[in-house]
């Protein structure tokens, strides 16, 4: 009965396994001439699988009734919210990805699969109720996320960012494993209720040690300073509709990662990781906005301003209370809409001969040679930015303002200047968009699916975004909830 | 009786042969006695009743790692009679880190001992005990309690599987592999010719 009950709890997971079981299967035998028509499948699976996951989400699911496999996996509403934004951006990096892989005839019927196995992986880590689940999922979306990045292989620089990404995420693994094992070996359990259970009181020096380890390792996936060290250069060498997944799906599921160990399992010792976080937030906000200033590559200044972005997340996660945490997911869903329609923009940057174009010096006078590009990209870099009439905005008052609440108003100032520092290269690239003599590079056309998505997130990212803000604030309020049950 | 016996028998061979492994003067010799080491080894694992370990020794290390080293030492070209030149030299380094880990193997098994490490209440980690046999306890954990977990590893192999061919396996035009079924219908008028070659004049291939 409850083994009945626990697989009808992972129905997500084994629609995304068994399909890509099956995708890969098709993969062998029909080879790369059915790439195409296996990302078409794959995007259907991650359409059913978000299907299947919606009514968690929307009915509220909590409690112990989601909770599958003695607890090891938990399918509440806080595990569909981040699923629901991973299979979204893990949708669009295979919908923008054919048309990218085919002008290097690079396009291959193993990523799609790969990249179904990657939010498998990131699913299962959204879903962790337990350390070994947390390591399983993790593991999972970086092994399928190395191969991805070098997936490029006529490009020295997608094989640099393939090795980068694999040692550094293998010291970052070592790193969480110490942590774990620490963690367990003070409380004699890996479950995140029985951690919640044994911290309780005086923290003992070692568990300490175990609870800073393990929120390292995690920082190092979220790329929070100063574990971001790898982040530019992955970015700028993976292909880049690879990048574009690496700045949504493992970022949102390692974001929600660390609320639920922060929050649940060290839920208990908010005082002894708060100002871990705090410092992670205003350095990552401080890094990201300085590192970015100097870069003349798109896709590094977007790696500069994703790690500004998890600074930001990082401030909600500092308030520890639930209003923080109901922030921080709304804020999510923002970033995610903002870096697939950024990146998408970038995807459509080509010159004549149809080579991507990356530097922001050729950008110049876009708004006059491609005008409808030009404006969705100056709307992602202000909503970016966070300047008031976009949503972009939306996401960081929710922020600032769970953080005054919890009488942070220190860390919300800090934050608030470094983002007025962040917004000068926003203003920057703008500036060499709209104002600058006409480089006229960008000449290649761009088929369907990237405009279609590009508009999608510029809409999202418009003031017509603001009809939403009721529907996200009440879908973060059920999800929160459900992770502030057990704590 | 017979276990005492059986005990020295295993435990004064594994010391042997892992004194012969860095004593023997040809390195695939070393290795022989290395995997005489792993099976003493093994043979002390089912003497404590760990025979799911032993059994793994067998498999892991006998299996594939050792293996995995002869195929190493015999296919670089390592000059190893170099490498144990300064052995002598080296002695006292040697019995130096040889000392330090002593000295750590005494100083966390006395701290333990004196309880002073502050670790989760006794008997916290510690499972209960099981009528089975170790293996058959191990198999019901895996694939019950932790078959998630079991099953999802299982993808993690073979993600990294898919990667690892993902990434080296290339598609050559310019190999020529063996096509037995068009060797087969080759008939050999097709593939020979009578020739009437006129002396002097050679022949026109």
């Amino acid at each position: 009965m409850e083994f009945a009950q626990s697989l009808r709890l992972i129905l997500p997971e084994e629609i995304l396994s068994i399909g890509g079981l099956v995708l890969l299967l098709a993969a062998a035998w029909l080879g790369d001439k059915a790439s195409r028509a296996i990302s078409i499948a794959s995007v259907a699976l991650l359409v059913a699988a978000a299907a299947v996951t919606v009514p968690t989400l929307s009915g509220g699911a909590m409690g112990p009734d989601t909770q599958a496999f003695l607890g090891q996996f938990r399918a509440d509403a806080f595990a569909a919210y981040a699923k629901l934004l991973i299979y979204v951006s893990g949708a669009a990096a295979l919908m923008i990805a054919p048309r990218f892989f085919e002008q290097f005839r690079a396009m291959r019927a193993e990523y799609p699969v790969l990249l179904v196995f990657a939010v498998l992986g990131t699913g299962i880590m959204v879903s962790a109720g337990d350390l070994m689940t947390l390591y399983i999922g993790l593991e999972m979306n970086s092994l399928a996320a190395y191969v991805l990045a070098s997936f490029l292989r006529v490009d020295n620089r997608s094989a640099e960012a393939g090795l980068k990404y694999f040692v550094l995420g293998a010291l970052a693994s070592g790193i969480l494993l110490y942590g774990m094992s620490l963690t367990y070996g003070f409380t004699g359990t890996t479950s995140f209720a029985g951690i919640h259970a044994a911290l309780t009181g005086q923290l003992s020096t070692g568990a300490l040690f175990g609870v800073i380890l393990v929120l390292a390792g995690l920082a190092f996936k979220i790329s929070a300073v100063p574990f971001h060290m790898w982040t530019p250069d992955v970015y700028e060498g993976a292909p880049t509709p690879v990048t574009m997944f690496f700045s949504t799906a493992p970022k949102v599921a390692a974001i929600a990662l660390t609320m639920r160990v922060a929050l649940e399992a060290f839920g208990n010792q908010a005082d002894a990781w708060r100002q871990v976080v705090v410092f992670a937030a205003l350095a990552s906000i401080v890094v990201g906005a300085l590192g970015a200033i100097g870069q003349s590559n798109i896709k590094r200044l977007l790696a500069y301003s994703s790690i500004n972005n998890v600074g930001f997340i990082l401030v909600g996660l500092a308030t520890a209370t639930q209003a923080g945490a109901s922030a921080m997911l709304v804020y999510l869903a923002i970033y995610v809409m903002m870096s697939i329609g950024s990146f998408v923009a970038v995807l459509m940057l080509r010159d004549a001969e149809s080579n991507q174009i990356e530097s922001i010096a050729s950008m110049a006078g876009l708004s006059r040679t491609r005008p409808l590009l030009g404006w969705c990209l100056l709307v992602m870099m202000l909503s970016l930015a966070g300047i008031p009439p976009l949503f972009g905005f939306w996401g960081k008052l929710v922020v600032f303002r769970a953080a005054v609440d919890a009488d942070m108003i220190a860390l919300a100032t800090l934050a608030i200047v470094g983002s007025v520092i962040s917004a000068y290269y926003y203003l920057m690239v703008c500036k060499t968009m709209f104002f600058d003599e006409p480089a006229d590079q960008v000449k290649g056309a761009s088929d369907w699916a990237h405009w279609a998505l590009l508009l999608i997130a510029t809409l999202f990212n418009s003031p017509l975004g603001y009809l939403l803000t009721g529907w996200f604030d009440n879908l973060a309020g059920k999800a929160s909830a459900a992770l502030f049950l057990a704590a | 009786m017979i276990q005492v016996l059986a005990f020295y028998l295993f435990a004064t061979l594994a010391i042997l042969s892992a004194v012969l492994v860095i004593m023997s003067r040809n390195p695939v010799h070393s290795v022989l006695w290395l995997i005489l080491a792993f099976f003493n080894a093994a043979g002390l694992m089912v003497l404590a009743g760990a025979e799911f370990i032993a059994m793994l020794l067998v498999i892991v290390y006998v299996g594939a790692v050792a293996v995995l080293f002869l195929f190493v030492v015999m296919m670089l070209d390592i000059d190893f009679a170099e490498l144990r030149a300064g052995f002598v030299r080296n002695f006292p380094l040697g019995m130096l880190i040889a000392l330090v880990l002593l000295a750590e193997l005494v100083f966390g098994i006395g701290a333990w001992r004196a309880g002073s490490i502050d670790l989760a209440p006794a008997g916290a980690t510690e499972a209960a005990p099981m009528a089975a046999s170790n293996i058959a306890a191990i198999g019901q954990v895996l694939y019950g309690k932790y078959l998630f977990l079991f099953e999802s590893a299982g993808i993690i192999l073979l993600v990294a599987m898919v990667g690892a061919i993902v990434l080296t396996h290339r598609d050559r035009k310019d190999t020529r592999p063996q096509n037995i079924s068009k060797q087969n219908r080759r008939r050999p008028q097709d593939a020979t010719v009578n020739m009437r070659p006129e002396i002097g004049e050679g022949v026109q291939l």
